[in-house]
C-alpha cells in the first residue's frame, strides 16, 4: 500500500496528530522489531476449498477433539481433565496456545498480546473461583463469604492515569476542567449506572452480571440491546463530552468498538456486572506482567500434554459413528475419529470447517462479526522521564485522551519493578475505520510501528530512544462486536446448542469477549459432553 | 601611555580576582574534602609559593612586556574563572580530585604572581620607583581587602561559587582587553588586533559556562537550598544533592532532607538502638533496607556481637558516595568499609521477593518518605509480608515511619499496616531538629515488652535511659488518631495519598 506518512498517520491517529507529527520533520531512528504470531495465511487456507485425504496411518482415535486452544478450549480441557476425562486432544492451529490469552516470556517480567486482566469474580461464580484457588491466588474469604485474593496479585494502584493536552492526570475519567453541568452529568450517569446494578427481576437476577447467561432476560433489559449506547446516553441527556468520551473508551477498550457502534445492553454491561451493590467499589483487578497469559500456563500445567500445536483443523466431518477432524500439520494431513467436538474457535469460522454446515445451518454464523486490533509490545531499556514534576506518575493503564488507540499497559507495574527496563503494550482497535480488517493486514511492521511510536511519543518524546525492541501482532478477529441487536436476536441461544456431536464453546456465544465467559463456555460444553449420551450405531 | 591612573584601578581589580580564585578554591576543598583548616592552609600555602615562582619567571620575559600582560590577564581568565566550575566536575571521581586541585591553584597562583611584576615595569617610565612600589603594592593590598570582603557576605550566598568563579574571570578578560586600548601605544597594530580577538573569544566562552553553569547546579535549586551545594549529581533513581554550611554537611534526595551532619546521630541512635534492646540474645545478621548513606551502619558496628551486615539501598551511586567522599565517609566511620559489610544495589522490593539469604536477627528499615507510589510500596502489607520470612526467630525490627506530628495519619497509617502484616509493634518517637518530631515503630513477630534502657557498653550522644525510655511516650497532637485509618496495601497505596495530603499543607 502506497501511502504518504501523513495520510498514515492520519488514517490511524486523527488529522492533528498527524499534521504535528509530520511538521515536527524528520522520521526518527527506529527501533528493531517485526510482525509476530497470527497465522493469517494459514487460516486463509480455509477459504480455498481445497480437499484434504488422510493417509491411513495418520488416523488417531480419541473421545473428544476440542478446536481450538484459547481460554474456552483449555478450559474445557480442564474441566474434563478434572473430571477424570482425559482421553482427549485439543488442536490449535497456531504455534502457541493461548488465544487472545497470549503472552510472551520476557525479561524482567513476561508481557502479554492481548487479555490482561481478570476481575474478582462474585462469590456465586464458583467454577472460576475454584480455578483461581487452585492457582493460590486466594488468601481466604471474608466476613461476607467473598474471596480474598492475594495482595500481590491484585491490581497495584495508582491504576490508570489519562494523558490530557500536554499532562497526565489520575484515573481514567478527567475531572481536571471539568464544569459544573460536567460535574452533574457524570453523577446523573453514576445514578443510571446505581439503578442498574441494584435492580433485579421478579426471579431476583440481575440485569448484568457474569457470566452473561445469568442476566435476567426481562423486557427491560433486553430492550437495551435495540439502540446504541450512543443513543442510551442521548436519551438520559448525557451529552458531556469528557463523559461521552470516558463511556467511548470503555465501549473500544472492552469491545474494540465506538459508542455508537455498542449496543446499551452491552455499554451497561461493563460499567454494571461488576459492581456488587450500589456505593461498593467495583471488584477489583487480578492482574499478573503477562496478563492472562498466566491463565494460560496454568491450563497447560494441567492439560498440556493434550495439546497440538500447529495444527490446524481444515474439516469437521459428522457421520453415524461420531465426528472425524481432518487436520493439516506442518504439510501432513492427519485425522482423528472421535465422538465428540468441542468447537472451541471462533463461531465465523464454522460453515468453513464443519462439513454439511453450509447446507443446512443451523444458526447464521456470518451474524458473529469480529473486529481487528493491533497490539504492539516496546521493550525500553529504561522509563520514560517524567516532564512536568506534578504530572501523574506511571501506573498500570495509561490512556491518551486524544488518541484513537487505548494507550499502553506498564508490565513491569505489578511485580514493583520500577526502575529500568520494562515492556509497555500497546493497544489500538481498528474500529474507526471501516474494513479494518483488510486494511490492517496491508500494513506493513514499519507503518503500525510509527503509528505506535508517534502516538506514544507525544507524552514520551524520548520513546525513540529507550525502545530496544518493538513487535507487533495483528489481530483480525480480536473480539466478537456486541452491536445493537446481536446479543438478544436469539442466535446466540441457538449457536449454543450441540450440532451433530459437534459442540460450541467460545467466548462469541456471549456476544462479548471476556475470559469468564470463555471459561463458562468452555466448561458449559465439556458438561455436555459429559453427560449427553453418544449415539451409538 | 595614555590614562596611567586607569591602570592603577586595574591593580585593584587584579589582586580582587586573584584573592577570589584562592578563596574559592580553598572553599571548594574544604566542602568537598572537609577539615576546613587543613585545606585553607594547604591552599594559601600551595598560591602563595606559586606567585613567588610567577614573580619570579617574570625576569624571563623580555620582550613586548605589555603583550604578554594582556595575553596573561587572558589565561588567567580562562583558568581561574573555570576553577570552580571544574572543581565540581571533577569531584564526582573524587580521586583525582587533589591532583587537580593544587595544578588548578598553582598554575593560577603562577600566572597571578606574574601580573604585578609585569605591571610595574609596564609603568617604570612613568614613576619614580618609590612612587611606583608605593602605590601599586597598596592598591594590590586593597583590591584583597575588596575580595574577602566581598566573598563571604555577597558573592557566595548570592552568586554561589560556580558563577562567582565565572564572573571574575570575566572581569578578569575585561581588565586584559581594557588594556589593549590603555596599553595600544606600546603594542604594534596587528597584534592588538590578535588580543582584541582572543579576549572576545575569552569572554564567549565564560559567558557559555556561565549559562552551563546552571545545569550544573541549576539557579532553581541553589535557590532552594540554604545552604551551598557541594555536589549535585542525578542518578538514574533520584537527584542526589549535598550541601556544606555553617552546621556542617546535609543530604538531599530528590529535594528531601535525609540527614544534616549537626543532629543526624539523634535520628541514626534512635533508629538503630531500640531494635538492639528489644532483641534478646547477640544479634548476629543484621539487614539494613536503604540507609545508603552508611549512617546507620556506623551505629550497628559498634555491636560486637555482629558477624554480617546486609544493606540493600536502590542507588549504586548513593551507596559509592557514602564510601569514597571524605565528608560522609567521616561521618559514617567509612562503615562500608568494614568487611562484615555487604552491599547490594537493589530495590528492596524486589529483592525480598528474590533474595535466598538467610533469616536476619534485626533488620532496620530505613527507606525515604512515602512521597511516590514506587517509595509507597515499601510501606505495604505486601513488603512487611515478604520481610517476615527473612526473620529469624525473636527478630526485632525497626522501620522509619516520618513526622507523627506533622504526618499524623501516615504515621499510624504504617503502624496499623505492620499490625496487619501480623507484627506486634511499638511506636515511638523523638527530636531531630533538623526534621521535627520524628517517629519510628519498633516491631517483632511476637508480644514483646518496651525495652527501658539501651543496650549496655555502647557508646551513645544522644539516648540516655531517661530519653530512651521517653521515646515510647506520644503527647497529644501525636498519638494515634481517635478515626479509623486505612491500612497501606499494594492495590491502595493509602500511605502515599495520605502522606501527600498531609505533608502538602505545610509545604505551600
Amino acid at each position: 500500500m502506497t501511502l504518504s506518512r501523513r495520510e498514515l498517520l492520519s488514517t490511524f491517529l486523527g488529522a492533528p496528530i498527524a499534521f504535528a507529527a509530520c511538521r515536527n520533520g524528520t522520521m526518527r531512528r527506529f527501533p528493531e522489531g517485526q510482525i509476530v504470531g497470527q497465522s493469517e495465511a494459514l487460516g486463509h487456507v480455509l477459504r480455498e476449498n481445497r480437499t484434504f485425504e488422510v493417509p491411513p496411518d495418520n488416523w488417531e482415535s480419541k473421545k473428544v477433539a476440542i478446536v481450538g486452544a484459547g481460554v474456552a478450549g483449555l478450559a474445557a480441557a480442564w474441566q474434563l481433565e478434572r473430571e477424570g476425562f482425559n482421553d482427549i486432544v485439543v488442536l490449535e492451529l497456531e504455534k502457541t496456545a493461548g488465544g487472545t490469552s497470549l503472552s510472551s516470556k520476557g525479561d524482567p517480567v513476561g508481557y502479554p498480546w492481548a487479555a490482561h486482566y481478570l476481575p474478582v469474580p462474585f462469590r456465586e461464580n464458583t467454577e472460576l473461583i475454584s480455578l483461581i484457588e487452585e492457582m493460590g491466588l486466594v488468601e481466604g474469604r471474608d466476613a461476607g463469604g467473598d474471596i480474598v485474593v492475594k495482595e500481590q496479585y491484585l491490581c497495584r494502584d495508582p491504576e490508570e492515569r489519562v494523558f490530557y493536552k500536554g499532562r497526565w492526570y489520575d484515573g481514567l475519567y478527567l475531572h481536571v476542567g471539568e464544569s459544573e453541568d460536567d460535574k452533574r452529568q457524570f453523577v446523573e450517569f453514576q445514578r443510571q449506572i446505581d439503578h442498574w446494578v441494584n435492580w433485579r427481576d421478579p426471579a431476583g437476577r440481575r440485569a448484568f452480571v457474569v457470566p452473561s447467561v445469568t442476566c435476567s432476560n426481562d423486557a427491560e433489559v433486553t430492550a437495551l440491546d435495540k439502540i446504541s449506547f450512543a443513543d442510551w446516553m442521548h436519551q438520559h441527556g448525557l451529552t458531556s463530552e469528557r463523559l461521552l468520551w470516558y463511556c467511548d473508551y470503555a465501549c473500544r477498550d472492552d469491545y474494540g468498538l465506538k459508542l455508537d457502534q455498542t449496543s446499551a445492553w452491552a455499554g451497561l454491561f461493563y460499567f454494571c456486572s461488576r459492581v456488587r451493590t450500589s456505593g461498593v467499589e467495583s471488584q477489583p483487578f487480578i492482574t499478573f506482567p503477562e496478563g492472562n497469559g498466566r491463565f494460560v500456563d496454568h491450563f497447560l500445567s494441567r492439560i498440556g500434554e493434550h495439546v497440538r500445536r500447529s495444527f490446524m483443523a481444515v474439516s469437521i466431518v459428522p457421520n453415524d459413528k461420531g465426528v472425524d477432524v481432518i487436520c493439516l500439520n506442518d504439510g501432513v494431513v492427519r485425522g482423528v475419529h472421535c465422538e465428540k467436538i468441542i468447537f472451541a474457535s471462533p463461531v465465523f469460522t464454522a460453515p468453513y470447517l464443519i462439513r454439511g454446515f453450509r447446507d443446512d445451518p443451523p444458526f447464521a454464523a456470518s451474524e458473529f462479526q469480529h473486529n481487528a486490533w493491533f497490539v504492539a509490545n516496546l521493550l525500553l531499556k529504561d522509563r520514560p522521564k517524567q516532564r512536568f514534576p506534578k504530572d501523574f506518575p506511571m501506573a498500570w493503564d495509561n490512556v491518551l485522551y486524544e488518541s484513537p488507540s487505548l494507550g499502553y499497559v506498564t508490565a513491569t507495574h505489578q511485580s514493583g519493578i520500577d526502575y529500568g527496563p520494562t515492556v509497555l503494550t500497546y493497544y489500538y482497535p481498528m474500529c474507526h475505520e471501516e474494513g479494518g480488517r483488510t486494511k490492517l493486514f496491508n500494513y506493513e511492521w514499519r507503518d503500525l510501528a510509527d503509528v505506535c511510536l508517534t502516538d506514544v511519543a507525544r507524552p514520551h518524546p524520548d520513546i525513540y530512544e529507550l525502545t530496544t525492541r518493538l513487535d507487533i501482532m495483528r489481530w483480525g478477529h480480536a473480539m466478537i462486536s456486541p452491536r445493537p441487536g446481536f446479543i438478544h436476536s436469539g442466535i446466540r441461544e441457538k449457536a449454543m446448542k450441540p450440532y451433530r456431536n459437534i459442540h460450541f464453546a467460545h467466548t462469541d456465544l456471549s456476544g462479548i469477549a471476556l475470559f469468564e465467559e470463555a471459561f463458562y463456555h468452555g466448561l458449559r460444553a465439556a458438561r455436555e459432553v459429559l453427560t449427553i449420551e453418544t449415539p451409538r450405531p | 601611555m595614555k590614562s596611567t591612573p586607569l591602570l592603577f584601578l586595574n591593580v585593584i581589580i587584579i589582586a580582587t580576582c586573584g584573592l577570589i580564585y584562592e578563596l574559592l578554591a580553598a572553599t571548594v576543598s574544604s566542602y568537598v574534602l572537609g577539615d576546613s583548616v587543613t585545606q585553607f592552609s594547604l591552599i594559601i600555602g600551595v598560591y602563595l609559593f606559586a606567585m613567588g615562582v610567577g614573580s619570579y619567571l617574570s625576569r624571563f620575559i623580555d620582550k613586548n612586556v605589555a603583550e604578554k600582560f594582556v595575553d596573561i590577564e587572558l589565561a588567567v581568565a580562562v583558568i581561574g574563572g573555570l576553577s570552580a566550575p571544574l572543581l565540581f566536575l571533577t569531584f564526582a571521581y573524587v580521586s583525582y580530585f587533589g591532583m587537580v586541585l593544587y595544578t588548578t591553584v598553582f598554575i593560577i597562583g603562577t600566572l597571578v604572581g606574574l601580573e604585578i611584576p609585569l605591571l610595574m615595569r609596564i609603568l617604570q617610565d612613568k614613576l619614580d620607583f618609590k612612587e611606583l612600589v608605593s602605590r601599586v603594592l597598596a592598591l594590590d593590598y586593597v583590591g584583597a581587602l575588596v575580595a574577602s570582603l566581598l566573598f563571604p557576605i555577597f558573592l557566595v550566598p548570592q552568586l554561589g561559587l560556580n558563577r562567582t568563579s565565572l564572573v571574575f574571570g570575566m572581569l578578569n578578560a575585561g581588565v586584559g582587553i581594557w588594556a589593549t586600548w590603555l596599553l595600544e601605544p606600546i603594542i604594534s597594530r596587528r597584534r592588538l588586533t590578535i588580543l582584541r580577538v582572543k579576549g572576545f573569544v575569552v569572554i564567549v566562552v565564560l559567558t557559555i559556562a556561565l549559562i552551563k553553569a546552571d545545569s550544573l547546579t541549576t539557579l532553581a535549586e541553589d535557590g532552594l537550598f540554604v545552604d551551598n551545594i557541594v555536589y549535585a549529581k542525578s542518578s538514574s533513581y533520584q537527584r542526589i544533592v549535598i550541601t556544606r554550611g555553617r552546621m556542617g554537611h546535609s543530604l538531599f534526595l530528590n529535594g528531601n532532607l535525609q540527614f544534616s551532619s549537626f543532629d543526624e546521630y539523634r535520628y541514626h541512635e534512635a533508629l538503630v538502638h531500640p531494635a538492639f534492646a528489644a532483641y534478646k540474645g547477640e544479634p548476629k545478621r543484621i539487614l539494613v533496607l536503604g540507609g545508603g548513606d552508611g549512617l546507620a551502619l556506623r551505629e550497628i558496628l559498634k555491636y560486637k556481637s555482629i558477624e554480617s551486615v546486609d544493606l540493600v539501598d536502590l542507588d549504586p551511586m548513593m551507596t559509592e558516595l557514602s564510601r569514597s567522599l571524605p565528608a560522609l565517609g567521616e561521618l559514617n566511620q567509612h562503615s562500608f568499609n568494614d568487611p562484615r559489610v555487604k552491599v547490594t544495589n537493589a530495590d528492596a522490593f524486589v529483592w525480598l521477593d528474590r533474595t535466598d539469604a538467610e533469616p536476619f536477627d534485626i533488620a532496620i528499615i530505613d527507606f525515604p518518605d512515602p512521597n511516590n507510589f514506587a517509595l509507597g510500596k515499601l510501606y505495604t502489607t505486601r513488603f512487611y509480608n515478604l520481610l517476615k520470612p527473612k526473620l529469624a526467630p525473636g527478630a526485632a525490627v525497626v522501620v522509619q515511619c516520618t513526622s507523627p506530628l506533622i504526618a499524623r495519619k501516615s504515621f499510624w497509617s504504617v503502624m496499623k499496616t505492620l499490625e496487619a502484616s501480623g507484627f506486634y509493634v511499638r511506636p515511638f518517637q523523638t527530636t531531630v531538629p533538623s526534621f521535627g518530631i520524628w517517629g519510628y515503630a519498633l516491631a517483632k513477630l511476637e508480644p514483646f515488652e518496651i525495652p527501658q534502657k539501651p543496650p549496655p557498653n555502647i557508646e551513645l550522644r544522644f539516648l540516655n535511659d531517661i530519653t530512651f525510655a521517653s521515646m515510647f511516650e506520644f503527647s497529644a497532637d501525636t498519638s494515634k488518631p481517635s478515626e479509623e485509618l486505612e491500612t497501606n496495601r499494594l492495590d491502595n497505596q493509602a500511605l502515599v495519598r495520605y502522606y501527600e495530603t498531609e505533608w502538602r499543607r505545610v509545604e505551600q
